[in-house]
C-alpha cells in the first residue's frame, strides 16, 4: 500500500523547517502503509503541542484533545470499537509531563493502542522552556541557572511497570523508526515507543549529531523478555540505546479485561442491545 | 399511653460500623412489604466507624418523601447518639434503648425512656452485632409486619452468610417481636396506621439507583469516574449492571481522565456518562470545556455536597449550580436538569442521554447528597415511556465534522460507520475538524455551536406549578427540595399559596418570568447560602426574589422547618 494515501491536500504545516516531526510523519505513514491499515481503520489521538499537530497532517480519523489528555480517550476509543487501530501521539511535555499520571494508568490498563511520544527534550511551542527529558544543566529562558531536576526516565519507568512493549527509536534514522512503529502498532497490547528527536529552534544541545553520537542500538543478543536486563539498559544515560528494550505479550488487554468482550465480540458501538425487557425485570426485583 | 397516628417517625442513630445502614434497608424494605408508606434518609460523618450517624424512617399512611424533624421513637445504639439529635428530641418521643446509652444528666423523667438491654440479649444471642437485627425487630413488631416477612428478608439478604449466622438473626428478631409484644400488650405504645396493599408492588429505591436506572433507559454503556461521596452510588450501580446490560464501568485515575474518557467514548460511538461530585467536577471542567468544543456530547451526574474545596463531604447543599452553569473557559451552550423526585432522578437522566447526543453538548444532572441517599416507594417506573434515541449518521466520503447548518448542529458521524472520515479538534477547526486560524470562520464556528441553545431552548422543560394556578404568593425551589416544600406547604394549607418548581434549571423556561409576574409575593427555597437560582432567574428576568428561606449548614431541609420559615412570609 502507498503511504500517500494518508497525504492531506492544500496543508499548512506548522512546523520548522528541518523539524524532526517531518522524518515521524513521514515514517508513520510509511509503517501505516506497509502494515495495511487503512485512513478509515485509523484513529490519531493527540493532545497539544507542536508534536499533537500531527494528525492534521494525516488523512484518518482524528481526535485532537487536550493537553496531557490523549491516553483517556484514546483508551476510551478503543474499547469502544476495538475494530479500529489507535495511536496516541504528542510531544515529551504532553505525555510526560502535563499527562504523567495518564501513562501511569495507561500502562496498568495495557489498551490495545500504540504511544509514540516526540521526544526532543525542550518545550518548543512555548518557546524554550524545559521539558521533563531536558538533561540537567539545560539553561532556558525559566531555567536560568540550568535544569536541576533529574530527567524523567519513560522506558525505565515503563519497564519498572511491566508494560508490554518499550522501545526507543531515533528520528534521524527513519528505516529503523519505520520498522518499530510497525512492530509496535502491531503488537498487541500497550506500546510505548519514545522517538528521540532534534528541536532545530530551541534545543541547541541535543542536535541531531548530538544524539548520532550519544545513541546505539541495542546489540542482537538483548532479550526483550528479560525485564531486568531490559531495565538496566533502560537506565544507560550516558549513551541511549536504541530497540525494543521490554516485551511482555502475555498480558491480557483493557477490552478483554472490561468485561464487555468476553461473550461477544461485536464492538459496543455497533450494539444494539434490547434493554427494555431487563431494566422492566431490574425494575422489579427493586419491589 | 403513646398513640401515634398516621404517620411515625423513627430514627436510629448509633456509630458508623454499627450496621444502621443495614437496619434501615431490612425496616424500609419489611414496611414496604406489608404495605406502609416509607420512606427513609441518612445523615452520616466523614468516616468509617465511631463518630455519630443518624437514619431516618418515616412509616406513613399517606404518602410521604420528605425528612422530618420530630422523633417519635428514637432507638439510640451508642453513647452519644442521645446527643447527637437532641434538637429533635420532644417529651413525646419514645426512647427505646438500653440504659449504658442513656448519657449521664439526661432527665430521664421528662421522657419517655423504655430501657431495653439490647446489648445484654445480643450477647447471648451470640455478639453484639445482632443488637441492630433485634432493633429491626422491635421497629418490626410494633408495625405487626408478620415476623415470616422479615424472616425471609434476612434469609435473603443474608443468603451468602452461614446457616449459623441466619439462625442467629432469625433468633434476634424473634427476640425483638418479644420485646414489641410486651410493649403493645401493656399498652405503652399503639399505632393506628392505614395499610395498602397496592403497595407491595410499588418499588424501594434511592437517588443513586433512580439516575442508573434513567442512564440505563438512556442507552449509557460506558461510565468513567473516580469514587467520591456522595456520588459514588452511580458508579456502583452501573458497575454491578456490566453483565446484564454490557455497561463497561472504568474507575479512572482521576476525573480529568473520567470525562477525558467518555468523551472518547462518545466520540467513538459509545453513549457514556461520568458520576462525580464538586472537587472531581473541578478537575472536569477542562473537560468539558473540550466537550462543548468538540461537541461531542456527555452526560455529567453531579451530585453535590456543600464545599468550598472538602467541605462537608458526606453532608448536603445545593451549592452548585453556579459552577455547573459557568464552568468551563470558552462560551459553548449546556443543558441542566435538577431531579426533585426519585422518578425525575430516572426519567431525566435518560433524556439526558438524548438531549446529549441531539444537540452534542453537555447535559447535567445535578442532585446532591440528599436526594441520593433517600429511599422511598414509588410505583414502578415506566420503561415504555422511555426511548434510546441516537442521532449518528453513516457517514460519506465527503463528511464533514463540522459542517455549518441553519440550525448549528453538524451531523455526528463515528470512525468506522460509513466512509467518512471523523476529524474533531480542541482548537478552533474548519467544517472538516483541522486546525485553523480563519479568524472569520472562527466567528461563524462560535455562532455554529451558540446556535444550538436556539433549539434547545424549545424544548425545555416548564416548571411544576403545585397549588392553586391564581396564587397571591408563589414559593420557588428547584431539585431536590421538590418534596420538603410540597409537604409543608400541604400542611400549611393556604388556598392562595402554590410551589414553582424547577427541575430544568438551564436554560429556564421561557415562562419563568410570567409565573413571577403573577404573583404578589415570592418566596425562594434554596439549600445554600447565596440563592443561585434566584440569582439566575433575576439574570433571566430581571426580577429579584427577596423573600429567601436558606439553609446551608450541610444539612436537608425538614417540613417543619420549611413551614415555619414559610409562616413568617405568609
Amino acid at each position: 500500500m502507498n503511504s500517500q494515501l494518508f497525504d492531506t491536500d492544500n496543508i499548512d504545516i506548522a512546523w520548522c523547517p528541518g523539524c524532526g516531526n517531518f522524518s515521524i510523519l513521514n515514517a508513520l505513514k510509511q509503517a501505516l502503509a506497509e502494515l495495511g491499515i487503512k485512513p478509515e481503520e485509523l484513529v490519531l489521538v493527540s493532545g497539544i503541542g507542536q508534536a499533537a499537530k500531527i494528525p492534521h497532517y494525516f488523512k484518518t480519523h482524528v481526535f485532537n484533545g487536550l493537553h496531557g489528555r490523549a491516553l483517556p480517550p484514546a483508551t476510551a476509543i478503543k474499547a469502544v470499537n476495538p475494530d479500529l487501530t489507535v495511536i496516541a501521539e504528542s510531544g515529551d511535555g504532553d505525555m510526560y509531563g502535563e499527562g504523567g499520571n495518564h501513562l501511569l494508568h495507561a500502562i496498568r490498563r495495557n489498551p490495545d493502542i500504540t504511544t509514540i511520544v516526540h521526544n526532543n527534550m525542550v518545550y518548543g511551542l512555548t518557546k524554550g522552556q524545559a521539558s521533563p527529558t531536558s538533561q540537567i544543566g539545560f539553561r532556558t529562558p525559566v531555567q536560568v541557572k540550568g535544569v536541576f531536576e533529574n530527567p524523567f526516565n519513560p522506558l525505565a519507568m515503563a519497564i519498572s511497570m511491566d508494560a508490554s512493549f518499550v522501545a526507543r527509536v531515533f528520528a534521524g534514522d527513519i528505516a529503523q523508526t519505520v520498522e518499530m512503529f510497525k512492530k509496535a502498532i502491531s503488537h498487541k497490547g500497550y506500546a510505548l515507543v519514545d522517538v528521540l528527536q532534534p528541536c532545530v529552534s530551541y534545543n541547541k544541545v541535543n542536535t541531531y549529531q548530538w544524539f548520532k553520537e550519544h545513541t546505539y542500538y541495542l546489540e542482537d543478543s538483548h532479550d526483550p523478555l528479560d525485564r531486568l536486563k531490559a531495565f538496566e539498559k533502560a537506565l544507560e544515560m550516558e549513551k541511549f540505546p536504541l530497540g525494543v528494550f521490554y516485551l511482555n505479550p502475555s498480558k491480557k488487554t483493557f477490552e478483554e479485561n472490561s468485561g464487555v468482550y468476553q461473550e461477544n465480540k461485536i464492538p459496543l458501538s455497533r450494539r444494539k442491545t434490547e434493554r427494555k425487557e431487563k431494566l422492566k425485570a431490574l425494575i422489579h426485583s427493586k419491589k | 399511653m403513646n398513640k401515634f397516628k398516621d404517620d411515625i417517625s423513627i430514627v436510629l442513630c448509633g456509630e458508623a460500623g454499627q450496621g444502621i445502614q443495614t437496619v434501615e434497608r431490612i425496616l424500609t424494605h419489611v414496611l414496604k412489604l406489608s404495605g406502609f408508606n416509607v420512606f427513609a434518609t441518612k445523615e452520616y460523618m466523614s468516616r468509617i466507624r465511631g463518630g455519630s450517624n443518624s437514619t431516618e424512617i418515616r412509616v406513613s399512611s399517606k404518602k410521604v418523601s420528605s425528612l422530618a424533624q420530630r422523633i417519635d421513637i428514637l432507638i439510640p445504639l451508642s453513647k452519644s447518639a442521645i446527643e447527637h439529635v437532641k434538637r429533635r428530641i420532644s417529651p413525646y418521643t419514645i426512647i427505646i434503648g438500653e440504659k449504658e446509652n442513656i448519657p449521664e444528666g439526661f432527665p430521664v423523667e421528662k421522657y419517655r425512656v423504655i430501657d431495653v438491654a439490647f446489648s445484654k440479649m445480643a450477647s447471648d444471642i451470640g455478639g453484639r452485632v445482632y443488637s441492630n437485627i433485634i432493633g429491626a425487630g422491635v421497629i418490626s413488631g410494633l408495625f405487626k409486619v408478620k415476623e415470616e416477612i422479615l424472616r425471609d428478608y434476612l434469609k435473603q439478604h443474608f443468603s451468602k452468610k452461614s446457616e449459623d449466622i441466619i439462625q442467629r438473626n432469625i433468633e434476634a428478631v424473634k427476640k425483638g417481636y418479644e420485646i414489641a409484644e410486651d410493649l403493645l400488650n401493656t399498652e405503652r405504645i399503639e399505632f393506628d396506621l392505614q395499610r395498602d396493599p397496592r403497595i407491595r408492588d410499588e418499588i424501594l429505591i434511592n437517588g443513586a439507583e433512580a439516575v442508573g436506572l434513567g442512564a440505563l433507559a438512556g442507552g449509557c454503556n460506558f461510565i468513567s469516574s473516580y469514587p467520591m461521596s456522595p456520588s459514588t452510588g452511580v458508579l456502583v450501580f452501573l458497575s454491578q449492571q456490566m453483565n446484564d446490560f454490557e455497561v463497561l464501568a472504568e474507575q479512572a485515575e482521576d476525573e480529568i481522565s473520567a470525562i477525558n474518557m467518555a468523551i472518547g467514548a462518545w466520540y467513538a460511538g459509545g453513549r457514556a456518562m461520568v458520576t462525580t461530585s464538586g472537587g472531581g467536577f473541578s478537575l472536569m471542567i477542562e473537560g468539558l470545556s473540550l466537550a462543548g468544543m468538540l461537541e461531542t456530547p456527555v452526560v455529567i451526574h453531579l451530585a453535590q455536597r456543600p464545599g468550598p474545596a472538602t467541605g462537608l463531604p458526606t453532608r448536603t447543599e445545593q451549592a452548585d449550580l453556579d459552577l455547573a452553569l459557568y464552568a468551563g473557559h470558552g462560551e459553548f451552550p449546556r443543558i441542566i436538569l435538577a431531579p426533585g423526585k426519585l422518578e425525575d432522578g430516572f426519567y431525566l437522566t435518560q433524556r439526558a442521554f438524548n438531549l446529549a447526543d441531539k444537540y452534542q453538548v453537555p447535559v447535567f444532572v445535578l442532585t446532591d447528597q440528599y436526594f441520593i441517599d433517600s429511599y422511598y416507594n414509588i410505583p414502578a417506573l415506566e420503561v415504555d415511556k422511555t426511548t434510546i434515541d441516537s442521532h449518528i449518521i453513516k457517514t460519506d466520503k465527503n463528511y464533514q465534522r463540522y459542517r455549518l447548518t441553519e440550525n448549528g448542529i453538524s451531523p455526528r458521524g463515528i470512525p468506522g460507520h460509513g466512509e467518512g472520515l471523523v476529524v474533531v479538534d480542541s482548537d478552533e477547526h474548519d467544517e472538516e475538524g483541522h486546525i485553523t486560524e480563519d479568524l472569520e470562520l472562527r466567528t461563524q464556528m462560535v455562532n455554529k455551536r451558540l446556535k444550538k441553545l436556539e433549539s434547545i431552548k424549545k424544548e425545555v422543560l416548564a416548571p411544576e406549578l403545585i397549588g392553586n394556578k391564581n396564587y397571591k404568593n408563589l414559593v420557588i425551589g428547584w431539585g431536590s427540595t421538590y418534596h420538603v416544600v410540597k409537604e409543608s406547604l400541604e400542611g400549611l394549607k393556604r388556598e392562595d399559596t402554590s410551589f414553582l418548581h424547577f427541575k430544568q434549571v438551564y436554560p429556564l423556561h421561557p415562562e419563568t418570568e410570567r409565573f413571577l409576574q403573577k404573583t404578589e409575593k415570592a418566596i425562594l427555597v434554596e439549600n445554600n447560602a447565596t440563592a443561585q437560582l434566584g440569582k439566575l432567574i433575576k439574570l433571566n428576568t430581571g426580577l429579584e426574589i427577596e423573600n429567601k428561606i436558606l439553609k446551608y449548614n450541610g444539612l436537608a431541609f425538614t417540613v417543619e422547618e420549611v413551614r415555619s420559615n414559610l409562616e413568617k412570609y405568609l
